[in-house]
């Protein structure tokens, strides 16, 4: 399908993709098996220009937005979607700093994040506020010219790797949800350390921590937009990160299609190849729709969110919705595709369907964005007068 | 530092398939990129520049008007300027032929730009294998070149310390600059190329010269300034299927195959 890229797209398409196709693919077992963090591959990206796709150019960045950032996470995705998430986490970690930074926090963060040359991450989740995030427990208490840190949060994308934090912490615990505000935590501040590093069942190639904040102390600077207004920040960033997941579900699929097509016009059983069985095409085509029909989605969600103009809180959990639902079946039909060889850890088709899990489960659970999904519907319908006798 | 950097836009493969009639390359349908030699002649004149400061690159090519892509594709890697040496008169042209007209352009570069420090030129071509060119341009400006290097290992204005890969070790050689050398694939891995070059080279703006633009004589380009004569240019055959031993056990093979080759007098 054309989709009208432009020129400039078009070259972020061709730069992404030579370094998955050239780069990423013959290491991706490695770092899948060891779980270390792949900066040979990190520095491939920052010499390609590839952190800063969505960034503001006055900020070093190139000016694309969210639909530039989904075309470089596709790309990555379909060779790995683990070292994808090295741009994909940062881009989380960054747009509070877009949407809500004032001008002396973008122009100290945002030129160093484009550029690759310090990673970001994003965590609000918490070990007892998952997708309930209003339930935050660690706090940040004003004294004087500081916010002093204290608590855990979990699961965070980036881990160890990230220097740029974007951390949620409670200002107000009275206030519940209306007490959670967002901060900017740099790597190597007194008082944060890492705490345990999860082993996991897929993108095992990109660390995900616990952060522990004992009396930290940051500068009251590092407040993003006003206290209270954390959820808010959250929100309106998965409104434009959620295309990211949806991206990287997407490249996660085509990239296990594309090994199944290719082994199964090789693999011979019954004297010919599998693929020249209706059962197998019938698969490859199931695959091939399912996934155009995400693209299309996507790419239009993407766009629309770089139009602007409103919010699009439903068309992105649709989206990320959409296209992880479709990765894990499509992984799972892959795998299925290659038989026993599927199943190995020799053969790279079984760490797609690993991978393609969490896109089900991060940035809010697929559940959540029903959820979220229903209630923009519902409130649409009450605007409109819609349903009433 | 000035420093230029020779290509070749050759076929995108490794299989070099000859014309039995003609006894030239084929080139129907075959898709073309950078001499892979010449990718790590690219790399390496990005590195200086990398490490001394105001460092420009030139790329130049002969060949036909559709190696603009291949000089599009060098500035996409790092190169600043972009000459393209194209005319039907250089049709043809053999190592020394072409070694002359590229000294042309290399001369009038020098004269346009600003002269240069070091020329870059990988070892040889995927296609032509001679390895010929580069030394040639070095003769023809007379200039020190050094072939195979591996290493570079300082570099400054008016020096260069070079490793040459020898089949019996390296050797470490000075040289004074301009000059010339000629890299082997040991002498780095080159990077893709960057987004912001990308788009750069889409924008670039690439000189095209011909014979007269160069001032190059008649007689000393294309197939009339070449002297080399092809007798015979072939296919190598293909290979036989080969002879397999066959036996119980490994002792057992051994001892046919040792059998088999006193017979042959090989052994």
């Amino acid at each position: 399908m054309d989709y009208f890229l432009t020129e400039e797209q078009q070259a972020i398409v061709e730069t992404a993709r030579d370094i998955a196709q050239k780069k990423i693919k013959k290491v991706r077992e490695h770092y899948d098996r060891t779980e270390e963090y792949p900066w040979e591959i990190i520095e491939e990206l920052r010499r390609a220009d590839l952190f800063g796709v969505y960034i503001p150019a006055e900020y070093g960045g190139l000016g694309g937005g969210c639909f530039e950032l989904v075309l470089v996470t596709e790309e990555l995705s379909k060779a790995c979607g683990g070292i994808a998430l090295s741009v994909a986490g940062t881009a989380l970690g960054t747009y509070p700093i877009i949407l809500f930074g004032n001008e002396e926090q973008k122009k100290k963060y945002l030129p160093d994040l484009a550029s690759g040359k310090r990673l970001g991450a994003f965590t609000i989740t918490e070990a007892e506020a998952g997708s309930d995030a209003t339930a935050t427990k660690a706090t940040a208490r004003l004294e004087g010219d500081h916010y002093v840190l204290n608590g855990t949060k979990v699961f965070c994308t980036n881990g160890n790797a990230a220097e740029i934090y974007s951390l949620f912490f409670s200002t107000n615990p009275a206030r519940g949800p209306r007490g959670v505000s967002a901060f900017i935590v740099e790597k190597g501040t007194p008082g944060f350390s890492f705490g345990k590093k999860e082993e996991k069942m897929g993108i095992r190639a990109s660390p995900t921590y616990e952060l522990v904040f004992d009396n930290c102390k940051i500068p009251k600077e590092n407040l993003l937009g006003k206290e209270g207004h954390g959820l808010m920040v959250a929100q309106a960033t998965f409104d434009v990160s959620r295309p990211g997941v949806a991206a990287q579900a997407l490249g996660i699929a085509t990239g296990a299609m594309e090994e199944a097509f290719a082994y199964a016009r090789v693999r011979k059983q019954f004297g010919q190849p599998v693929i020249s069985f209706q059962s197998m095409q019938h698969k490859l085509a199931n695959m091939a729709m399912e996934i155009e029909a995400c693209r299309a989605l996507l790419y239009q969600v993407a766009r629309a969110v770089d139009k602007g103009g409103r919010r699009f809180t439903k068309e992105s959990a649709m989206v990320k919705c959409l296209c992880s639902d479709v990765a894990m079946r499509v992984t799972t039909e892959a795998v299925q595709m290659c038989g026993g060889i599927g199943y190995m850890r020799d053969f790279p088709i079984e760490k797609f369907m690993r991978d393609a899990k969490i896109t089900q489960i991060y940035e809010g659970t697929n559940e959540i964005q029903r959820n979220e999904i229903a209630m923009m519907m519902i409130k649409e319908a009450a605007r409109q007068g819609l349903g009433k006798k | 530092m000035h420093i230029i950097v020779c290509i070749k836009q050759t076929p995108a493969t490794a299989n070099i398939q000859i014309d039995p009639k003609t006894g030239t390359l084929k080139r129907e349908g075959m898709a073309a990129a950078i001499n892979p030699f010449d990718e790590y002649g690219i790399e390496e004149a990005v590195r200086i520049k990398e490490r001394v400061p105001n460092s420009t690159i030139s790329v130049v090519t002969m060949g036909p008007p559709q190696a603009e892509n291949a000089l599009r594709d060098a500035i996409s890697r790092g190169c600043d300027d972009a000459y393209l040496v194209t005319d039907r008169a250089f049709a043809g042209a053999d190592t020394w032929a072409t070694s002359y007209t590229l000294q042309t352009a290399i001369k009038k570069i020098a004269e346009i730009k600003k002269p240069y420090d070091i020329i870059i030129c990988g070892k040889q071509t995927n296609d032509g294998d001679t390895g010929h060119v580069g030394p040639g341009i070095a003769a023809w400006l007379d200039i020190p070149n050094v072939a195979y290097v591996c290493k570079i290992d300082e570099v400054k204005e008016g020096h260069l310390r070079v490793r040459r890969l020898m089949e019996d070790g390296t050797d470490v050689i000075d040289l004074p600059t301009p000059c010339l050398i000629s890299v082997i694939k040991e002498i780095n891995e080159p990077r893709l190329p960057s987004l912001k070059g990308k788009l750069a080279s889409k924008k670039a703006v690439i000189a095209k010269w011909n014979a007269e633009d160069i001032k190059a004589d008649k007689a000393k380009i294309g197939l009339g300034g070449s002297p080399t004569v092809v007798a015979r240019s072939f296919n190598p055959p293909p290979r036989k299927g080969g002879e397999r031993i066959e036996g119980a056990t490994a002792e057992e093979k051994a001892k046919k195959l040792i059998a088999r080759l006193r017979e042959m007098k090989i052994i």
